[in-house]
């Protein structure tokens, strides 16, 4: 990367966190730190616990052990609403866009935990439920120009090819003007020019926004070409942390990513 | 060829009446696609408890030693229909985030047997009378005039659908809890992720189909009496919706004019051939026939799938 960035304080950190669904554990005792305005990479094989782990930070998870500091606040357990509410943003690994609506519609979800004019106005769509739309709009015009969506504004999402759902999702995600944006898989099954596509937009917000990014990705071009850091996880557990040079070389994730067997897998 | 016209406009007038009923579907459907097989039932409990808090036989006076003037009646059912929408979402929806549609329906049928059996405990099984004061009787000036008889009531009831519509429609398509609810309806993740409470927007969305279903009540009880039969003609409901769209509020409204006026003229006009109460069953033929041609009704959302 050609700028250089300010990494700030510590923005979100994970303690100790253990999460199991009856019997099975999905987490066990993971910790890591995230910095503020850093792009921080969550990767592993499949069901290492990476989408658990952002299920956790953004509440659809509630862990049984451990803590998440955000900003400060400290708790095991939060809703997903409070999580939206105090910045927190994300995407997920099967878009999930409301699918009937327009693209526009679906961006002004985003900025749902921003409104906070009255039912009854609403229900009237009149003096200050009205302005405020007004508002929210203009941002979220702002949120459609920088992901070059303009095309595709009144269009029903569900009709759109699946690269663009993905951008619309991100959309939705930006128009809430996150701290943090968890985005689970943000490029898979794209083509490379999608994928180009997406990683500028990651960058790019990260450099105008400065917003804290936190991603999983299978793409390991992509985790090293654009994180500051990586964590890796493997079967619930963490391996290594560190920066994307001293995670390539780690003796214990390389045996991961080469299938070296597990104890446990052996009968 | 007046006789025709009469014929149309009462037509019209019951399909209004449908279409009340309907409307409430429609906005629980679409907000949270669960198809809320209590809704007739809702439109029974809210005229009910209204009777009981206006009428000198009433509760109320019983408990009281008087009755509520109209105005504060509607208010007080209104609340009744809000704790209503509380319980259910508390007791019933809570503990069932992420489960199937289906399931979610037979919670509701549950749900209609359960306030049927609550309202004729609380209220009592007689049909009762409601009078909140809306005009009745003929339209004089038009019976005069061209000779027609239409019903004052019909006509405020066609224009009390009408202002429904209107602020539904703005309310679920330009406002931001408008746009909440539609998010719910599409996917509960989502919604969540971006901050939506599930259960402020359910208790919102059952509140509105409460108030709907009151204002059915009002109408229906003021044209023929509270009585449990309407719980049954709500079931007409459901051809409305099947013409209409499920997910479109003006779909309800203009499914049931076509209902009302499609069976009060077959009735009149074809009634005589086959032995009458045609009325009866033409409205579910017509939409069984509709399901072939347009399975998402007249205005719903079109289905669409990526495969």
């Amino acid at each position: 990367m050609a700028y250089e960035r300010k990494i700030g304080d510590t923005i979100l950190a994970v303690d100790q966190i253990s999460l199991a669904f009856g019997g099975v554990k999905a987490l066990s005792n993971i910790s890591f730190s995230v910095r503020e305005h850093e792009i921080f990479a969550i990767i592993g094989p499949n069901g290492a616990g990476k989408s658990s782990m952002l299920n956790c930070i953004n509440g659809f998870y509630h862990p049984q052990e451990g803590t998440i500091t955000f900003k400060g606040n400290t708790r095991r357990q939060v809703r997903p609403s409070e999580a939206a509410r105090e910045g927190i943003a994300r995407t997920f690994q099967n878009i999930a866009l409301f699918s009937g609506m327009t693209t526009l519609d679906n961006i002004m979800t985003g900025r749902n935990t921003k409104m906070n004019k009255g039912i009854f106005w609403q229900a009237l769509r009149y003096g200050p439920a009205e302005k405020e739309e007004m508002e929210h709009r203009a941002v979220v015009e702002k949120v459609i120009d920088f992901l070059e969506i303009e095309a595709i504004r009144k269009t029903a999402v569900g009709t759109l090819p699946y690269g663009l759902q993905k951008r619309v999702e991100l959309g939705r995600a930006l128009a809430a003007e996150p701290d943090l944006l968890l985005l689970d898989e943000p490029m898979a099954g794209m083509n490379l020019e999608e994928k180009q596509d997406m990683c500028r937009f990651i960058l790019d917000v990260n450099d105008e926004f400065g917003t804290t990014i936190v991603l999983i990705e299978h793409d390991m071009g992509v985790v090293m070409d654009i994180s500051d850091r990586v964590v890796v996880l493997d079967y619930g557990k963490k391996l290594a942390e560190g920066t994307p040079d001293e995670v390539r070389t780690n003796q214990d994730v390389i045996d991961a990513y080469l299938g070296v067997s597990h104890d446990d897998d052996e009968e | 060829m007046l006789f025709f016209l009469e014929t149309v406009i009462s037509g019209l007038m019951a399909g209004v009446m449908y279409s009340l009923v309907a409307l409430g579907f429609v906005l629980i459907f679409k907000a949270s696609g669960i198809f809320n097989f209590a809704q007739g039932v809702f439109a029974l409990f809210a005229g009910l408890a209204l009777y009981d808090f206006i009428a000198e036989d009433g509760w109320f006076y019983d408990l009281f030693g008087f009755a509520l003037p109209i105005w504060l009646g509607i208010i007080a059912t209104m609340g009744v229909m809000i704790i209503v929408a509380w319980l259910v979402e508390r007791l019933v929806l809570r503990h069932l985030v992420n489960q199937e549609p289906i399931i979610l329906f037979m919670s509701t049928i549950g749900l209609a047997y359960f306030m049927e059996g609550l309202g004729d405990t609380l209220f009592g099984s007689d049909v009762k009378p409601l009078d909140i004061g809306l005009p009745s009787g003929a339209w004089d000036y038009l019976l005069d005039t061209h000779n027609l008889y239409i019903e004052k009531l019909e006509i405020v009831a066609a224009g009390v659908a009408a202002v429904l519509v209107i602020v539904l429609a703005i309310f679920f398509q330009k406002t931001r809890i408008g746009r909440a609810l539609r998010a719910v309806a599409d996917d509960h993740q989502a919604a969540l992720s971006v901050g939506i409470s599930l259960r402020t927007i359910w208790v919102i969305v059952w509140s509105v189909s409460g108030f709907v279903a009151l204002v059915a009540g009002i109408m229906w009880g003021s044209k023929s009496g509270i009585q449990f039969s309407l719980s049954l003609i709500a079931l007409k409901a459901l051809p409305v919706l099947i013409l209409g769209g499920f997910t479109s509020v003006p779909g309800a409204i203009i499914g049931g004019l076509i209902i009302g006026v499609g069976e009060k003229v077959a009735e009149v006009y074809a009634g005589p051939f086959v032995g009458g109460a045609i009325e009866n069953w033409f409205a579910y033929m017509l939409a069984l026939a509709f399901l072939l041609v347009r399975p998402q009704g007249l205005f719903g959302e079109k289905i669409i799938e990526r495969v």
